[in-house]
């Protein structure tokens, strides 16, 4: 059978997160609990969660979490990663046996920094660095797989229900400041870790539920930057190209939103502020190819935050709550109240409406 | 007669029981067909002169005519056929060059046809054109590599001048003098009315249609015809013309009998001499030649009109197109090796060139391989013949469609292919003021404007059952085409899979 990567393969899905905005930590047991009632939008073809300020001890360096097919395609990559970055610590990433979850991968991680002679070397910032080479690793080395390559955050993917995947993980023994979930209804059995998401790159991981109509539209356009599609699912896309608009073009989070999901031309055409509508004439001028059509919810990690965010006329549903500090986010209200059954403020964010929830400086 | 006879290709078919011999079609016919014989009372027809355009039969009022492919033939014969066989009697009859109109009606592959559109099931909803909005506006021009911000942090507009189009489509070059004044009229009034552009062609601007100029593309081409300061600043873009489909490698002749009056005045050239293109600009014999004169055309204009360079589909297009994306021009527009003229030798129409399919899928990728797309926009041509051909050439990866036979179909062109005779009779080909004003402008650009607008709603409907609400999203989505009974190597230039697949 073909693999993900090698064809297309859309997906319905259910998503979640919950992030708090004083930068608390707290274990990724509410999340992985956030996905019970949800059950019935995967099919136990892929689940996994984003996890922000789990790592504090080592948050200066870039984690690689890395799915290897042998050992000798991990020797390979880590001969590979040694000649480019130092790597402080590599260990098998802890996991519980539970018969939901089998045919794993090795699965380990890495603390690296990039050689400082390397970057000077390529004449590239770390973070450009850091990012060719994870696309390199996936696109290149047959058997090796990064999932994850932030800065104190870390995704855990697997084939499985998503509530199984954070106990296989062992969710509940990390602490983070924000935690973002998801489950996966793809419409074949690929049966492959690396297609499970959310998917990342660098600091940014993305949570997704839909199938977009402009996925080689964007894809194409999106690879004459550096990027590589190689698992040729939404997600990947996305990522890509909040990565090449934020991190790339200088673009804030807004102006993005704007960008994916911009508003109509009717829309802008009937704006009254001049300043605001000539912004969005101008981005959809600049970025046309970067425009996503069809189907999808979101949700973007970063460090210090996130950003929920629907298509343009909202076919796929998203619900937002709060209590307290926290913030929550799903598919359904349910994965809500299983979180925190007193959550308030509950509602439904417009088409191409962002939502964007920031943990207060200096506290993450 | 005798050797040199060649049997008619058509005969003309009158039903003597409805003929009521009011010789409308012998005041129709241009080329002289039908006479009225007052001896018998009854209308003739010398068929020899009968170019199949249609134009008796249409304005028969008694539906008393027909005109049909004639049954006499010579043998048959799989290697000589009828036609290769009378092109050598009429070469050896006058020892010219052959002449031909309009596209290449060989039967070659037609890609559109092997080419088939996605839509939306289950996992994804198709999209209401009717009750949802579904964007078609295009804006043609190149894309800075880089956003910039003012000292407030506020996003500055650095994009250079663009085209704006109501819908990815444009009425591609058609020179006065080609085209009579009413069919330019009926173009350019069609075309400020749907918010789109067509193009002079190379034979200048006639002054009655400055006004038009906002919805206008002014060509220079190799004879520069009718090129003067107020031409090029009248249009809302510049083309430089350096090949046409239809007779790539070659210039263009337009015999002086056409150059009467007005056409002789706005293309700046006698009456009555020929006017004669050359095969290439004798500024340009090279690509850094052709940056000179695109800056120039800018120097010219104060930098606030994108410059076009028109090419015809050739061989190895993907460089040629490489080349020109780092010319300073902000559109390539590439014209297919079906498309349309006024005049070109046979065998040049019939086979230089290569299929626009081909050539736009190679230029797309080739200028994406090279991360130089974003510099040019480009626009395609030589038979687009309806919505979904302008469907699968977004999808393929163009940002708008150029197309003329169509347009001219829409005015009443029937397809005669004998343009080059002058003696178009419906008023289109012609400077012939008695045909020319066969030609309604008014009417020719209420169809015009009808087709176009048919044309909008297909778009929609087929963008809206691909889940697609905005032309952006279609533009180079490869992934919404498969293809049916195409070999691996046409699919892998195409960059699309097999149906199935």
């Amino acid at each position: 059978m073909i693999k993900e990567g090698q064809i297309r393969i859309p997906s319905g899905c259910a998503i979640a997160a919950v992030i708090s905005k004083e930068g608390k930590r707290f274990s990724g047991e509410m999340i992985t609990e956030a996905m019970k009632p949800m059950h019935d939008r995967s099919n136990g073809l892929g689940g996994g969660f984003a996890a922000y300020g789990i790592y504090p001890e080592y948050r200066d360096y870039y984690a690689l979490h890395i799915f290897f097919d042998c050992r000798d395609t991990r020797k390979a990559c880590e001969a590979f990663i040694k000649e480019r970055f130092e790597i402080v610590k590599g260990e098998i990433i802890p996991t519980r046996k539970i018969p939901s979850i089998t045919d794993e991968p090795l699965i380990w991680r890495y603390f690296v920094a990039p050689l400082k002679s390397e970057l000077a070397n390529l004449q590239l910032d770390e973070k450009e660095f850091v990012a060719r080479t994870v696309v390199k690793i996936n696109s290149d080395m047959k058997g090796a797989y990064v999932f994850s390559s932030g800065k104190n955050m870390g995704t855990f993917k697997a084939v499985g229900y998503p509530e199984d995947v954070g106990v296989f993980y062992k969710l509940d023994e990390y602490e983070g400041y924000s935690w973002t979930a998801h489950g996966r209804y793809p419409t074949n059995t690929p049966g492959w870790w690396g297609g499970a998401h959310p998917f990342t790159l660098l600091d940014w991981s993305i949570v997704h539920n839909g199938e977009i109509s402009s996925y080689d539209a964007n894809r194409r356009y999106i690879e004459m930057f550096g990027y590589k599609c190689t698992l040729q699912t939404d997600t990947e896309v996305i990522t890509y190209i909040m990565d090449y608009l934020i991190r790339v073009q200088g673009l804030t989070l807004c102006e993005a939103a704007s960008v994916i999901a911009a508003p109509f031309w009717e829309t802008i055409e009937r704006k009254t502020d001049i300043a605001d509508k000539n912004k969005h004439i101008y981005l959809r001028g600049m970025f046309p190819s970067l425009l996503i059509t069809g189907p999808f919810s979101i949700v973007l990690g970063f460090n210090g935050g996130l950003m929920a965010l629907n298509d343009r006329l909202k076919l796929r549903s998203m619900v937002v709550g709060e209590k307290d500090d926290r913030v929550f986010i799903a598919s359904e209200e349910a994965a809500i109240r299983t979180m925190e059954p007193d959550a308030g403020n509950i509602w439904i964010p417009a088409g191409g409406e962002p939502v964007i929830v920031k943990v207060k400086e200096g506290a993450y | 007669m005798g050797v040199e006879f060649i049997f008619p290709e058509f005969e003309v078919v009158r039903n003597e029981n409805r003929c009521i011999a009011c010789r409308v079609c012998e005041r129709q016919c241009a080329n002289e067909v039908h006479t009225f014989s007052a001896e018998k009372d009854i209308m003739l027809s010398d068929e020899t002169k009968c170019v199949n355009c249609q134009r008796c039969v249409s304005l028969c009022p008694t539906r008393a005519l027909k005109i049909v492919k004639s049954d006499c033939t010579l043998r048959e014969n799989a290697n000589w056929q009828n036609d290769t066989i009378k092109e050598i009697y009429k070469q050896a009859n006058s020892g010219g060059v052959l002449l031909s109109s309009m596209g290449n009606p060989k039967p070659f592959p037609v890609y559109w046809d092997r080419i088939l559109i996605n839509a939306s099931q289950v996992t994804n909803p198709p999209i209401d054109p009717l009750r949802e909005p579904m964007e078609t506006r295009v804006f043609l021009g190149k894309k800075p590599a880089g956003i910039e911000r003012d000292e407030n942090g506020q996003l500055k507009n650095n994009l250079p001048v663009h085209l704006e189009l109501s819908m990815p489509i444009m009425f591609s070059a058609m020179s006065y003098g080609s085209i009579s004044y009413n069919a330019h009229a009926a173009l350019a009034r069609a075309a400020t009315e749907l918010g789109i552009l067509y193009n002079t062609g190379e034979g200048g601007l006639h002054e009655d249609f400055y006004c038009y100029g906002e919805n206008t593309i002014v060509q220079v081409a190799s004879g520069r015809f009718g090129v003067h300061e107020d031409y090029l600043k009248a249009g809302a873009a510049i083309e430089i013309k350096m090949g046409q489909g239809a007779k790539p490698g070659i210039g263009g002749h337009l015999p002086g009998e056409k150059i009467v009056d007005d056409v002789s005045r706005t293309r700046m050239i006698p009456e009555g001499s020929d006017a004669i293109s050359p095969a290439p600009h004798h500024d340009i014999y090279s690509i850094e030649d052709l940056r000179q004169l695109v800056f120039s055309l800018k120097e010219a204009t104060q930098y606030s009109k994108p410059v076009i360079v028109k090419v015809a589909a050739v061989h190895n297009i993907a460089a040629i197109a490489s080349g020109i994306a780092r010319s300073g021009a902000d559109i390539i527009a590439i014209d297919g090796f079906r498309g349309g003229t006024g005049a070109a030798p046979t065998r040049i129409r019939d086979n230089v060139g290569i299929p626009i399919e081909l050539a736009l899928a190679s230029v797309d990728r080739r200028l994406r391989d090279e991360g130089i797309r974003n510099n040019v926009s480009l626009v395609v041509g030589g038979s687009v013949r309806s919505a979904s051909d302008v469907v699968k050439a977004i999808a393929l990866g163009a940002d708008a469609c150029y197309i003329a036979t169509a347009a001219l179909l829409a005015l009443g062109c029937h397809l005669c292919r004998t343009c080059q005779s002058g003696r178009c009779n419906w008023g289109i080909a012609t400077q012939k003021p008695e045909l020319v004003k066969r030609l309604n402008p008014d009417i020719g650009c209420e169809r015009l404007v009808n087709l176009m607008n048919a044309w909008r709603h297909e778009i929609k409907e087929l963008m809206g059952g691909m889940g697609i609400n905005s032309i952006e999203a279609l533009k180079g989505n490869r992934l919404m085409l498969r293809g049916v009974g195409l070999n691996q190597k046409e699919l892998e230039i195409l960059g699309i899979s097999h149906a199935g697949e």
